[in-house]
């Protein structure tokens, strides 16, 4: 049982991090139906980015007290600026013109700046895993054999913060509305009065942003990245936006936590689970595309025509 | 070009194709010529499913890697199996054409970028599988002294290219033969009417889920077949052959030269293996021997692909020989509201 338990936490942890960048995909694929499968390299930069603002500051280890939270906040916010700046200029340069485009045009450019992203990110720190700075201490509190580190609650924490200020932004402010009523229908958004193009870049510029939050957070969280860290963890989470529901902000979150369970809980108790956890989640991603293609929290839709 | 003169040109170009490893007597040209065919094999396979079908397959490698480990398992000493090579053509491609199926069945239904990151996904499963099952795979290790094929008693070999390039160059004939007759057969017209307006191919009567998976059996199928030949001329398979790079490797070579074109598949993947066999290793050589020791154009690959894909989709969506069907679609599409207004008034014979 605390086998179990420890699995649930180390689950929810990897989860907020596939969360985070569920969000982006879900609401790029709600206001223009792309699967923008940049944004898992979007994810990495925001770690790079992190790691060039640490190595810039000149900490590579440890950091204690209200310095801490100091460099934590810093940190977070350039990694969510550039980031969300790196979403907008994409968006602008490779997706734009091809808005009225038949669907395969935009997803075959999503690939190509996927890729150029991720040479881009090669040349600059190599082909192989680079350390990532340990800048939080890392204490755990045991719960009778289950532990939680000070990371987890950190990746935990900071992952729910975001997604009740995202709610609160779609839901309460006024560009928010606008989001909604262009996923809705974007010529009639557009007649009401609502700006589309700004609209639809601020959607790349907030889903960018909380993918460079989880870059932050997975840096510390695994204490290691690399230039390729994102293909694998955009596919998850981009599983987890399908399995929450697409286009749905909080499916994305739920999604996003369930994949992270389902993959602690395959690698504590498939054999060689580790090997395998890959292939589990995909294989929950064709289950779910058959069974219950709108997700758990979507609304079946048919296609637009 | 008329009729006749394009006949001559294509005559000519075969003589020089089948007379060619003995007018360049360098193994090593040969040896680039059947790697680039394997590819040429692949992009036609893919141009299939993406150019004919529209449906974008983003996992296309993991059927290259299937007929490579059938050919690996089945005529090796890993089990002690030795089928021989011709026969393994047709079983590979048969069982990659199986999985074609068994991919597509589950996920046809769905919109088309769903089947994209299914693609996606399977691309991924499947040399993680061969990688996993390391007791019949040896694993990271993969398999090697694969059998050599032979033709009427004498076997292949290892010292030169030739016998695989012709192998290759067989192949590729067949398969573009294969592919243009399906153009224009009735499958062909109806995945193009799927392709351009799913909902409209139902209503006319078109069995959707037939073509659909068809389109993805003989894609796969094609894919098989260079899965073995690569396979045996490497006389070696490993998992990390078959990585997601080699599937957007060759989607970038079919989206160069142009989707829904035949011609188009093998040009662009002959420019790429070319950029990518000499033009990179060489250029670096070249920047070594001027001072510049520690660039390395190799290191640019992927950017290249990449580039290649948005660039091609932004402003020449149809590749470098379109199809002229194909880039029709693209280009309307592409062109503000207006001009497609102005089309449609003008195929309604003018404005009311």
């Amino acid at each position: 049982m605390d086998v179990f338990l420890q699995q649930v936490i180390n689950g929810l942890s990897l989860g907020g991090i596939y969360a985070l960048i569920a969000l982006g995909y879900t609401m790029v694929y709600g206001i223009i139906e792309l699967i923008n499968f940049a944004h898992g390299d979007v994810y990495t930069f925001g770690t790079f980015t992190s790691l060039a603002i640490l190595t810039g500051l000149g900490i590579s280890g440890e950091v204690h007290g209200p310095l801490l939270i100091g460099v934590v906040a810093l940190t977070v916010v350039a990694a969510m600026l550039t980031c969300g700046a790196l979403g907008v200029l994409i968006e602008l340069l490779a997706y734009r013109r091809l808005r009225n485009a038949p669907r395969l045009a935009p997803l075959i450019t999503a690939i190509g700046v996927s890729f150029i992203l991720e040479n881009v990110m090669q040349l600059w720190h190599g082909p192989s895993p680079i350390p990532f700075p340990q800048v939080i201490p890392n204490p755990s509190a045991s719960f009778g054999g289950v532990e939680i580190s000070a990371k987890q609650v950190l990746v935990i924490a900071l992952a729910v913060v975001m997604m009740v200020a995202l709610q609160l932004f779609i839901y309460r402010t006024k560009i928010g509305k606008a989001m909604r009523a262009t996923a809705q229908d974007r010529e009639a958004a557009q007649l009401m009065g609502i700006d589309v193009n700004t609209t639809i870049m601020v959607t790349f510029l907030v889903g960018s942003a909380l993918a460079g939050a989880a870059g932050f957070v997975s840096g510390v969280y695994y204490g290691t990245t690399w230039f390729f860290n994102g293909f694998e963890a955009g596919l998850k989470a981009f599983t987890a936006a399908v399995l929450g529901g697409i286009g749905n902000i909080l499916g994305a979150m739920l999604g996003g936590f369930s994949i992270g369970l389902i993959e602690a809980i395959a690698t504590q108790y498939i054999p060689q689970g580790a090997q395998w956890s890959n292939v589990v989640v995909f294989s929950v991603l064709v289950l779910v595309l058959i069974f219950r293609p709108a997700g758990l929290l979507g609304e079946s839709l048919p296609e637009k025509v | 070009m008329s009729l006749g003169r394009k006949r001559i040109a294509l005559a000519l170009l075969g003589v020089v194709l089948l007379a060619y490893p003995y007018l360049d007597r360098n193994n090593a040209h040969v040896d680039f010529l059947a790697n680039a065919g394997a590819f040429i094999l692949l992009a036609l396979g893919l141009n299939i499913v993406v150019g004919f079908a529209g449906l974008l397959d983003l996992g296309y490698a993991a059927f290259f890697a299937i007929g490579s480990y059938s050919y690996a398992m089945l005529a090796s000493q890993q089990f002690g199996i030795h089928i021989p090579f011709w026969v393994m053509l047709f079983v590979a491609s048969a069982i990659a054409a199986i999985f074609g199926i068994l991919l597509g069945a589950p996920t046809l239904r769905l919109r088309g970028d769903y089947l994209a990151i299914v693609t996606l996904g399977f691309g991924e499963i499947v040399p993680q599988t061969f990688l996993n099952l390391s007791q019949y795979t040896n694993g990271p290790n993969g398999i090697i002294s694969l059998d050599q094929p032979s033709l009427f008693g004498r076997s292949f070999g290892f010292s030169s290219a030739t016998p695989y390039y012709y192998v290759l160059l067989a192949l590729i004939v067949i398969g573009v033969l294969v592919a243009r007759n399906l153009q224009d057969s009735r499958l062909g017209r109806e995945w193009a009417a799927i392709r351009e307006d799913e909902l409209a191919a139902r209503h006319m009567g078109i069995d959707t889920t037939v073509a659909k998976l068809s389109a993805f059996a003989i894609g796969a199928s094609f894919s098989g077949l260079a899965g073995v030949a690569y396979a045996a001329k490497l006389s070696l398979v490993s998992p990390d052959q078959f990585q997601f790079n080699v599937s957007v490797l060759v989607l970038s070579m079919l989206v160069l030269g142009g989707m829904g074109s035949i011609a188009g598949a093998i040009v662009g993947s002959f420019v790429l293996s070319f950029v990518n066999s000499f033009l990179l290793p060489q250029s670096t050589t070249l920047v070594h021997a001027i001072g510049l020791t520690n660039v390395d154009f190799t290191n640019y690959r992927y950017m290249i692909y990449g580039f290649i894909l948005v660039l091609m989709m932004l402003f020449r969506p149809g590749g470098l020989i379109p199809s002229r069907r194909r880039s029709a679609e693209l280009r309307v599409a592409l062109v503000d509201p207006k001009l497609a207004a102005q089309e449609a008034e003008e195929y309604e014979g003018g404005p009311r």
